[in-house]
């Protein structure tokens, strides 16, 4: 309850502070940046989501934000999930397939590695520490080739774990968690929690992880965002069209399209509007769960500074 | 706190750490020494310290994809660095808080279509014929796709792709951060007669640093990998933008058209320097390395 009262304290502070710093003038110029910057991000998208409801020849002749036909639509979307027979619905699931499990692995591995580098001492900390910032500072791309021929190696190449377990090593997460628990957790709360009696796995599960939660979520949120949009290591690692994740797909669903690739031109060659159609499809799965987990994304995003 | 209570938190602490470690070194640490350890062989293994970089270094690609990347670089950076700081400034200035709300959830919005999807989606709008940016492409006397994508427009594209795509969740994060700068600090500010911009540069921007210099060395390092985007668009543009115009392209070229992988390890160690380099400067600028507990 107190809680509650102090944020909203603190909310009605930093109105009253900011309401002050800003006249009209000031006023103004915030809303045409806002304007312009909204137009930008915004515009491609919308378009993109008219796009799929024209045909071909709507889209090159009709004003761009021209409205198409929910019968045009329709056929666009019949003419993606045809596609060789199914390869979307293909393409869908394998990227599920390999981003929930590469996440599910990477918060199991990195929430407590993020613990331990922030809260305790072991021997090899600090290099640990200085490789994962390494690591992650490192192209990915830069590893793509070697984790190929390891994987290659040890016979994994075209398996689903080729792409699974590079996904699940993601040193960011680990950093993330590691300046979560090393500014945001009080110390005395889990010295508190040991003194009455907890052990250290206690003081980790029952203290600190549920403290957690909202890093916890960012963690899988990026983690998952970037597994599903991850082109070029499954691009390298899995030669067969049946186990492309979207990503992959889409690049497939461009050389069918005679609009980009004029040598494409025969049976199975994709309009404009059913790539714009494919394109949305790549993106549905993280759009929508960032509009779910809005809330919660930018609660955990923000969380250092609700410290009351 | 007494010895055993010690002793038992420091062998947690590396029960906690070790499944990372173990990917750290399958994933991280060894897929790098086998790249560095490719660079300075040959084919058959032998010990060839420079032969690789010297052969990619002296391939006539190699320069003008360095500069592609390099120039991509610098317009992408500059654009975030002032343009993400700026609209979370904004962005956290407004009062209403629906408002607010709104306008990150636009910004970030792009975010989802990362990758491929990005770069499908843009290949649409640089096409005059369809583009909700015809006319403005017209005006601006482009009216071929051909026309739009130039070799020297391309940096400047990329740099606009990859803006879209990212500044979104960077504009939060930052955001995030303004929301850590106590009210008493911009209150005493304000009551020192500092006006929104002088606010902005003396207390906003020096305790935005952290997350300025971090921004700055993860966009870089994500930058210098440029490849989707070139790679989509040389396909999309029947090859009016080459296959090697990025050195991760031209790396990708060496191992899976060549068969040299110790060309293109030599490649990825090259990137991976540079990045490493110039990286350092921030974090030691940044102090990203900070905790509260050193």
């Amino acid at each position: 309850m107190s809680t509650t009262l102090a944020a909203r304290d603190a909310r009605v502070d930093r109105a009253r502070v900011t309401s002050r710093l800003t006249g009209w003038s000031g006023r103004s110029i915030i809303g045409l940046v806002l304007v312009v910057a909204t137009l930008f991000f915004i515009i491609p998208l919308a378009w993109l989501l008219i796009a799929t409801t024209k045909t071909e020849h709507e889209l090159a002749v009709r004003t761009p934000f021209a409205i198409g036909s929910w019968d045009t639509f329709t056929t666009n979307v019949r003419q993606l999930f045809d596609f060789q027979s199914g390869a979307v619905v293909q393409w869908i699931r394998n990227s599920a397939y390999y981003s929930i499990a590469a996440l599910v692995i990477t918060l199991v591995i990195s929430v407590p590695a993020g613990y331990a580098l922030a809260l305790t001492e072991f021997r090899f900390r600090r290099i640990l520490m200085v490789t994962t910032l390494v690591v992650m500072l490192m192209p990915n791309t830069a590893l793509v080739l070697p984790v190929f021929l390891e994987m290659n190696k040890v016979g994994l190449v075209g398996q689903p774990l080729s792409v699974i377990l590079p996904f699940s090593f993601y040193p960011f997460g680990v950093y993330l968690t590691y300046i979560y628990f090393s500014t945001s957790i009080p110390r005395n709360l889990l010295a508190a929690a040991r003194l009455d009696g907890c052990s250290e796995v206690q003081v980790f599960i029952r203290i600190a992880l549920p403290l957690a939660s909202p890093v916890v979520a960012l963690v899988a949120f990026f983690s998952f965002v970037q597994n599903w949009n991850n082109y070029f290591l499954p691009f390298v690692m899995l030669p067969s069209s049946d186990s492309y994740p979207m990503q992959v797909g889409l690049s497939t669903l461009l050389s069918s399209t005679p609009a980009f690739n004029p040598s494409a031109a025969g049976s199975e060659s994709m309009h404009l509007p059913t790539l714009a159609l494919a394109t949305i499809v790549s993106m549905l799965p993280v759009l929508i769960l960032f509009l779910f987990s809005q809330r919660f994304l930018v609660a955990g995003m923000t969380a250092g500074g609700v410290k009351e | 706190m007494n010895k055993t209570r010690k002793g038992r938190r420091r062998s947690i602490g590396a029960v906690f750490v070790a499944p990372y470690a173990v990917f750290m070194l399958a994933f991280g640490v060894m897929p790098a020494l086998y790249a560095i350890y490719l660079s300075v062989t040959d084919v058959d293994g032998g010990f060839t310290p420079t032969a690789n970089f010297s052969k990619v270094i002296d391939d006539f690609r190699f320069f003008s994809a360095a500069r592609h990347v390099a120039f991509f670089l610098g317009i992408w950076l500059a654009a975030l660095l002032v343009l993400v700081v700026f609209l979370a400034i904004v962005v956290h200035a407004i009062r209403a808080r629906w408002l607010s709300a709104s306008a990150r959830l636009f910004f970030y919005l792009p975010g989802a279509l990362a990758g491929a999807s990005s770069v499908m989606l843009w290949l649409f709008v640089l096409d005059p014929v369809a583009s909700p940016a015809g006319p403005l492409l017209r005006a601006m006397g482009m009216d071929s796709f051909t026309n739009v994508i130039q070799p020297s427009h391309l940096p400047l594209i990329f740099a606009i792709i990859a803006f879209w795509t990212g500044a979104g969740g960077w504009i939060i994060v930052m955001y995030g951060a303004l929301n850590n700068i106590s009210t008493e600090i911009m209150e005493a500010a304000r009551i020192d007669g500092a006006n929104p911009v002088q606010v902005a540069i003396h207390i906003q921007l020096p305790l935005l640093r952290k997350w300025i210099a971090y921004m700055a060395v993860l966009s870089l390092a994500a930058g210098t990998q440029l490849f989707v985007e070139p790679s989509l668009l040389s396909q999309a543009s029947n090859a009016v933008v080459p296959n090697d115009y990025s050195l991760n392209q031209l790396a990708y070229q060496y191992a899976f058209d060549l068969n040299d992988f110790n060309g293109s390890a030599a490649i990825s160690v090259l990137l991976l320097i540079v990045a490493l380099v110039l990286s350092a400067v921030f974090v030691t600028k940044g102090g990203l390395f900070e905790t509260e507990d050193v």
